[in-house]
């Protein structure tokens, strides 16, 4: 067998095992976005209503919590960036974390300090290789979030809000992670968590409006410190779900276009291989007439 | 005139439709909403929702660890865990 075409039936075979994992990973995304689909829609009223319930709060009453007022001079913002674990994804990681390189800079600009925490390995990776600072990392099990995770990254953030600037607090958050638009658009979507943003369905009140008396049970303060705790869960949990969604999304698709380019490669290389082998058996064909002309003409 | 009720736990949206009455137990005791209610927030102690839909059929929910908001004549009951009892 010629040289060339041994290199070539080894280029097919790498191809061929390449497509084999690729395709794998492919079926095993496909199979599990529906699921992760799913839970995003179940935990989306919740994170809904409590979000719903805190801005009309928020934009309608003048109570004065942490939880409804803008601080005036912000020293230090957090921001929470959601990547995955694994690779393979496409652009799934590098997207969120330009988003996040981006609103890292316009906060910078508005002369805020950037606090980062960081939820997946490959955000992990992405600062520790630009030997980068963070507050906290969380890693593992970001294609399947669980709740506690979200319980335990809502502490922290709660923890920091409630401490002072000066004291290594933050007085912004700001998460970033991938909306799970549809099967093919992802898109990466900064949120300001706290203070509060008017969300949808919840209309400002117009100026000369006087603000509805809001009745609080049991008190103003108590209500709002339950509430905010629960707010920043099901946020962050939402955001979660909604990421790991996406990762399963973007990973199927990388995974889809590298089985179909393994299937080209191993086309081109069979093509090749058939020529490599055709000219290998023309040229010991003319050998052997050449040969047998040569021995005619001796006679 | 009804109001527009929304059950919702963490896991799911439990039950939504317009009711005449809904009557929840707070931290300060029971407390019933009708149409015209004014802005309400406040936290649940657990236990039973009744809902009165229109037309009189009733609706008991239970729901722990939540709250309740009413604004606009719209009501949400928001709890980490919540199910339909009937």
């Amino acid at each position: 067998m010629g040289a060339q075409l041994r290199v070539y039936r080894s280029k097919i075979r790498s191809a061929q095992t390449t497509k084999k994992i690729t395709r794998a990973m492919e079926l095993i995304s496909a199979s599990r976005i529906q699921k992760a689909q799913q839970r995003v829609a179940a935990s989306t009223p919740y994170a809904r209503a409590v979000t719903q319930a805190v801005s009309a709060v928020a934009s309608y009453s003048n109570v004065d919590h942490i939880l409804t007022t803008e601080k005036e001079n912000v020293e230090r913002a957090a921001v929470v960036i959601f990547a995955s674990d694994r690779g393979l994804a496409g652009a799934f990681s590098a997207s969120v974390l330009k988003e996040s390189e981006e609103l890292a800079t316009l906060l910078r600009s508005q002369g805020k300090d950037v606090v980062f925490y960081l939820v997946g390995r490959k955000a992990v990776g992405y600062f520790s290789f630009r030997k980068r600072d963070s507050a906290r990392a969380w890693t593992g099990g970001t294609d399947q979030p669980v709740f506690t995770t979200a319980k335990e990254i809502g502490d922290e953030l709660v923890a920091a809000f409630m401490r002072d600037a000066s004291d290594g607090g933050v007085d912004e958050i700001h998460i970033v992670y991938n909306r799970f638009v549809s099967m093919v658009t992802q898109t990466p979507e900064v949120v300001r968590l706290l203070p509060l943003e008017v969300v949808e369905g919840v209309e400002a009140p117009g100026d000369t409006a006087a603000l509805p008396l809001y009745e609080f049970e049991p008190d103003a303060d108590a209500v709002l410190d339950a509430l905010l705790p629960v707010y920043i869960e099901s946020r962050i949990f939402n955001a979660m779900l909604q990421s790991a969604a996406s990762e399963h999304a973007a990973r199927q698709r990388a995974m889809k276009s590298a089985s179909d380019n393994a299937d080209t490669l191993i086309k081109t290389y069979t093509r090749l291989a058939n020529n490599a082998r055709q000219s290998e058996i023309t040229q010991q064909i003319s050998e052997i007439v050449g040969g047998a002309d040569a021995l005619a003409l001796a006679k | 005139m009804a109001i527009t009720v929304n059950v919702v736990s963490a896991d799911e949206q439990i039950w939504s439709g317009e009711a005449e009455m809904l009557v929840a137990r707070t931290t300060e005791g029971e407390i019933g909403i009708l149409t015209g209610h004014t802005p309400l927030l406040a936290i649940l102690a657990g236990g039973e929702v009744r809902v009165t839909q229109v037309g009189g059929r009733k609706l008991v929910v239970n729901a722990e660890d939540g709250f309740i908001s009413v604004q606009n004549d719209t009501v949400t009951v928001v709890a980490r865990a919540a199910e339909l009892v009937s």
